[in-house]
């Protein structure tokens, strides 16, 4: 059994309330933390090796350095929960099941930040996880973890939980503070980061969930025992998402460094494929990232096993690789059509884009559009091209990484399933039927455009 | 397409205005905007889920706002509706997981069953089918939201009695 940080407790009668909680030991990370300086704490998250959650991976101890303590003005702590990358939904189950270490690591990490007033931000289709945190942050305030002089020591947090309202962009750390502000979720221009001006032009530092569900760990123990779990920079142990075609969906935790074949497969984690059906592709880490075909997921293309850590998935760039990301980890079998598939994930970021940057806002719409007509049996020779280009234009050029993150499954889809796009192109008889691989897999059909791509 | 002007009886009622009033205070006096988005969920939940240009008008008038403030906020986020909608929303997410569980068929059953297209609500306003975007519940799909709780793990089954229990009126949608 792998070891469990944040979803020890879990399976505990009644954690969801703050008496079982604080019995099984809950709170002392604050406790702990209102004994040491501000400098220290960071100093432990840093030695932690902790890298944000979210999906970007930036070290959590180095973001919270950057905080400008100098100019004196009020210092908040917003914590990201607007969960929204498809494949991923690890946060809600913390936020759901043990909210009050979410709570606890508010705390703690707010008395590291020296901020007052913290925020956490959750997607507003989590309504009723909203009231959960609602209720639970009103058992903490009664038991004198939040408001004035906390436990005596003379350090005052207000914690309130702020709900969106159905937006993907808001989950990028500017839009969210826009959000949070009472406007449209428009990411800002970057620099000022918000470290500097954040919420309402106060320095402001923007959290993930899970990474600020593992402080309380990290902060009773020490940064150096965190740092013992898991493989070189990909430290401690990590949420993992688990969909798709498998046996056991759902939220597991594992320790930085497993292989990709062991999660798969071990009845510990997905328990194997859904069906006897093969596995087809796989997306590790929500669908932003690159998608990987069956020869590069248990393997990289050096051959080397491939590892559940930040490098191993990522190992081969773009060309043969992929990212951890956010940890959602959707699997498919041969049933799966990519084109589809990519067309759903390309009417997704259009959906989503705010419409501020030009060459995403029309682009998303672009390639959502000539992906349809791909898998609709009515798109023609050049749309492989036409699609590679428009997605190079978007990538790269845009105020927030939406516009990356719409580009990239394109590219991957096409790199690594060209064929299939062809064969939506020349054989548009063959696929009029929206599951048209179930019946005859994409393998078994494969000679089709192999002659006339060789 | 023709343009409808939908009217809506606007009360805000002292539990509400209560209940607006918390929710103001969560943030720095003069930071009143702020409390848009949570006020907006309040206010919609108590006027059968739509926000009316007038009862948009109301909310920026209690958070002295310019109704343009509001107007920009309401057309930016999806969970606002600008229209009447059904009194059950059925929001199918449609997004790659979903699908990879049949999420597609469901809604085709469902669209079949009530005999209406996706986001036109039925004759009796009873019920509205949509698809929605990621919803966050990948690993219990296919799924739906209806109010602010999520139906997971569908089948064709579970739809039927999910219809009948609203149709029976025997369903909580709201956690207040």
């Amino acid at each position: 059994m792998g070891r469990k940080i944040l979803l020890d407790k879990i399976n505990v009668p009644g954690i969801k309330s703050y008496e079982v909680y604080r019995r099984e030991g809950g709170y002392a990370s604050v406790e702990k933390a209102l004994k040491m300086t501000p400098e220290d704490i960071i100093e432990e998250v840093k030695a932690s090796g902790l890298r944000g959650r979210g999906g970007a991976g930036f070290p959590m101890g180095m973001k919270w350095s950057f905080i400008d303590k100098k100019s004196g003005k009020p210092r908040h702590l917003v914590c990201n929960a607007d969960e929204s990358e498809p494949g991923t939904f690890k946060d809600r189950y913390l936020m759901e099941y043990i909210p009050h270490l979410l709570i606890e690591g508010m705390i703690t990490s707010s008395i590291a930040l020296e901020a007052n007033l913290s925020y956490i931000y959750i997607r507003g289709e989590y309504m009723w996880v909203y009231k959960i945190l609602e209720r639970a942050i009103q058992e903490a305030y009664a038991a004198g973890w939040l408001g004035k002089n906390i436990q005596g020591s003379g350090f005052d947090l207000d914690l309130y939980v702020h709900c969106g309202a159905g937006a993907y962009i808001c989950g990028e750390e500017t839009a969210l503070i826009e959000s949070l502000e009472g406007k449209r979720g428009n990411p800002r221009l970057k620099p000022p980061f918000p470290a500097i001006s954040g919420l309402w032009a106060n320095p402001t530092v923007v959290n993930n969930v899970e990474s600020i569900a593992a402080v309380p760990w990290i902060i009773n123990n020490s940064g150096a025992d965190y740092a013992a779990i898991g493989i070189g920079r990909s430290t401690g142990t990590k949420l993992i998402s688990a969909s798709g075609n498998i046996k056991k969906p759902g939220v597991y935790e594992i320790e930085l460094g497993i292989s990709v074949e062991e999660f798969i497969n071990s009845d510990e984690y997905c328990g194997g494929m859904e069906t006897d059906r093969p596995l087809k592709a796989l997306v590790p880490g929500g669908s932003s990232v690159p998608i990987l075909p069956a020869h590069l997921i248990y393997k990289t293309a050096n051959g080397d096993d491939r590892l559940m850590t930040y490098e191993s998935l990522s190992d081969g760039g773009f060309a043969t690789g992929s990212m951890l990301g956010s940890g959602g980890f959707i699997v498919y079998d041969d049933r799966a059509c990519i084109v589809r598939n990519t067309w759903n994930f390309a009417r997704f970021y259009h959906h989503e884009s705010c419409g501020q940057c030009t060459p995403c806002r029309e682009g998303t719409g672009w390639l959502e559009k000539v992906l349809w007509r791909i898998e609709n049996g009515e798109g023609r020779e050049e749309d492989i091209e036409l699609l590679w280009s428009i997605q190079s234009k978007i990538e790269g050029n845009t105020i927030c990484p939406l516009g990356d993150a719409a580009s990239w499954p394109v590219a991957a889809a096409i790199r690594h399933f060209r064929e299939e796009f062809e064969f939506h192109v020349r054989f548009p008889e063959k696929i009029k039927n929206r599951d048209h691989f179930t019946h005859e897999p994409f393998e078994k059909v494969r000679h089709l455009v192999a002659p006339q791509t060789v | 397409m023709e343009k409808h002007h939908y009217t809506q009886e606007i009360n805000i009622t002292d539990a509400l205005m209560a209940r607006i009033n918390e929710l103001v205070s969560h943030y720095p006096a003069d930071k009143k905007k702020s409390a848009l988005l949570p006020v907006l969920h309040e206010v919609q939940d108590a006027h059968d889920n739509w926000l009316s240009i007038e009862l948009q008008n109301k909310v920026a008038e209690i958070l002295e706002l310019k109704p343009i403030e509001v107007y920009e906020v309401v057309t930016f986020y999806t969970m606002f509706n600008q229209r009447p909608v059904g009194k059950y929303m059925l929001e199918f997410c449609q997004t790659s997981p979903c699908c990879q569980r049949g999420v597609e068929d469901l809604m085709d059953y469902t669209c079949q069953k009530l005999n209406v297209g996706i986001a036109q609500p039925t004759t009796d306003g009873l019920f509205e089918v949509r698809g929605v975007e990621c919803l966050g519940a990948c690993g219990y799909a296919p799924m739906l939201q209806l109010g602010d709780y999520y139906h997971e793990h569908l089948t064709k089954e579970k739809i039927d009695q999910l219809i009948d229990d609203c149709k029976a009126g025997n369903i909580t949608f709201y956690d207040k």
